[in-house]
Formats: structure tokens, sequence, C-alpha cells
């Protein structure tokens, strides 16, 4: 239960974090940190399955989209 | 007694694992650390995963897989994230002394073919 | 018992990552910083999986090992210029 509890915390700076980031590429690294917490709280609700999905959607493939979508816009994020 | 075995090389992969974060959390420089954490870290998942399987033997081959793509894959994404932070920019701590990667051209050279694709990167000429 | 106490060395090893990740000067650092925590939490899962003793949990930990570096791979492919 505590552990839980701690994970939740992590997960909320993560998310607060890759909110505040100005370089988007820092905010990608947080996006993938986030699906990973994600994948240990399903783990702890006895959801393999669903873990299971969040960890090949998350650790792989939103990472590399993202990526790819960055590449083809800007990197920094401009004050308007 | 393989209850016992099992727990003692559980504990040494995790003590490596403790130590790893604790090197990336100390170490001053982004080679150092990613030395650091990638070494023991390495060693302290193979530890600890190894030590499960030989807790419960029944999953033993499980255990002998998922270390072994973990021992695989690590230092090839360790390696090119230290060559990719040499490339782009990242300066070496002052206390370091050797840099051989700035003796060979190749290393900092940019790569003409892919040169024209990287619209939006900092630092494009 | 005993794993609870591998738990809690397991959950400080990942705040320590988590601080770093956090505070780190360049992106690179931030990148180290989750990538310890994605293979610190590899070893955790399985730990997990003998706490619960059930052997399904295992593949979670399989998918993590296969595929973590991926994202590892693409961002290093875009800090050297290129994709």
């Amino acid at each position: 239960m505590i552990f839980q509890l701690i994970l939740i915390f992590i997960m909320i700076i993560l998310a607060v974090a890759a909110v505040i980031f100005k370089d988007l590429i820092n905010a990608v690294v947080a996006c993938a940190a986030v699906s990973l917490i994600t994948s240990i709280l399903f783990y702890f609700l006895q959801a393999p399955d669903v873990a299971m999905a969040e960890a090949a959607i998350g650790a792989g493939l939103t990472t590399a989209i993202f990526i790819i979508a960055i590449r083809k816009t800007e990197r920094h994020e401009k004050e308007k | 007694m393989n209850q016992i075995i099992g727990y003692l090389i559980t504990g040494v992969g995790v003590a490596f694992l403790f130590l790893g974060a604790l090197g990336v959390f100390r170490l001053p420089d982004v080679y150092n650390r990613l030395q650091a954490g990638t070494k023991c870290t390495t060693l302290g998942a193979f530890l600890s995963i190894i030590g499960v399987g030989i807790i419960e033997p029944a999953w033993f081959f499980k255990c002998l897989v998922i270390a072994v793509f973990i021992l695989f894959t690590n230092p090839i994404s360790a390696h090119a994230l230290a060559r990719a932070s040499y490339k782009s920019g990242v300066k070496l701590w002052d206390k370091s002394v050797v840099d051989k990667c700035k003796e060979f051209e190749e290393c900092t050279k940019v790569d003409p073919v892919r040169e024209p694709f990287s619209n939006g990167v900092e630092g494009k000429k | 018992m005993i794993l609870i106490i591998f738990f809690g060395i397991i959950t400080v090893a990942v705040v320590l990552a988590l601080i770093r990740a956090l505070k780190g000067p360049t992106s690179p650092d931030r990148v180290v910083g989750v990538d310890i925590m994605v293979t610190i939490t590899t070893a955790f899962m399985v730990l997990l999986a003998l706490f619960f003793k059930r052997r399904i949990y295992l593949d979670v930990s399989l998918i993590y090992a296969v595929l973590s570096f991926i994202g590892v791979i693409a961002i290093a492919r875009y800090l050297d210029r290129g994709l």
C-alpha cells in the first residue's frame, strides 16, 4: 500500500514536469516515465494484460512517434 | 538450500541496483553517470532475475530469457546515447583528462547523407 | 519479510534516479535517469512476481526487457542530427 502511494506521488510529479518543460525532448522523456509508472500501478492492481499493453505502447511506440513529430516541427517551445 | 542461495544472489543484485542509482545521483558528468548507471544496473538486474529463477526452479527458463535480453539491449542503448551526447556537443567535466574521441575525425563529423533531412535541430547551419 | 526490505531499497533507488531525471542540466542527463529507472523497474517487476506467486506476471517484465531500448535509440538518433 505504501509503495502505491509513493508511486502515485512520483507519477504526479512527472506529469507536472512534462507540462512545465520548455524543451520538448525533455517532455517526451517525462511522458515515457509517466507511462512506466502507470504500468507498475496496473501491475499492483492485478491486471497484467493491461500492464502488458501499456508497456508495449508506452515504452517503444509513443516515444518514437513523438520524436518523429518533433523532427518535423520544432524542438523548443516559444513564448508568444 | 535453494532458498538461501537465491535470496543471497537477489540481495547482491538489489545492492548493485541501489549503487547504480546512487552513482547516477552523485556523479558530475553525463559520461560518468552513464557508465556508473549502465554497468551497475545491468549487473544488478541480471543477478536479481537469476536469483528469482533459483528461488522458484519452475520459473528458471523464463527468468533466464529476461536476463539475457537485458544483458543484450542495455549496453546498446547506453552506447548510442553516449555517442549522441558527444556529437550533440555536451562538454566533458573539467577534471576529466582523457578524450580519445577528439583524436578521431569521424566521431565529430556530421553525416552528409542525413544532413538535408534534419530540420529544426538546434545548431543547424 | 526480506522481500519487503528489497522493495524499500528499490524504491529509494527509483527516487534517486527520479531526482536526477528532474534536475539534470542537459537533455541526455534526463534520458539517462529515465533509462536507469526502466532497468530498475524491470527487476522490481520480477521481484513482485515472486511476491504475488503468479507466473503470468513475468511477461510484463519480458516486454520491458525487449522493448525499452527503442525509445532511447530514437532519442539518440534524433540528438545526433537526423533520425
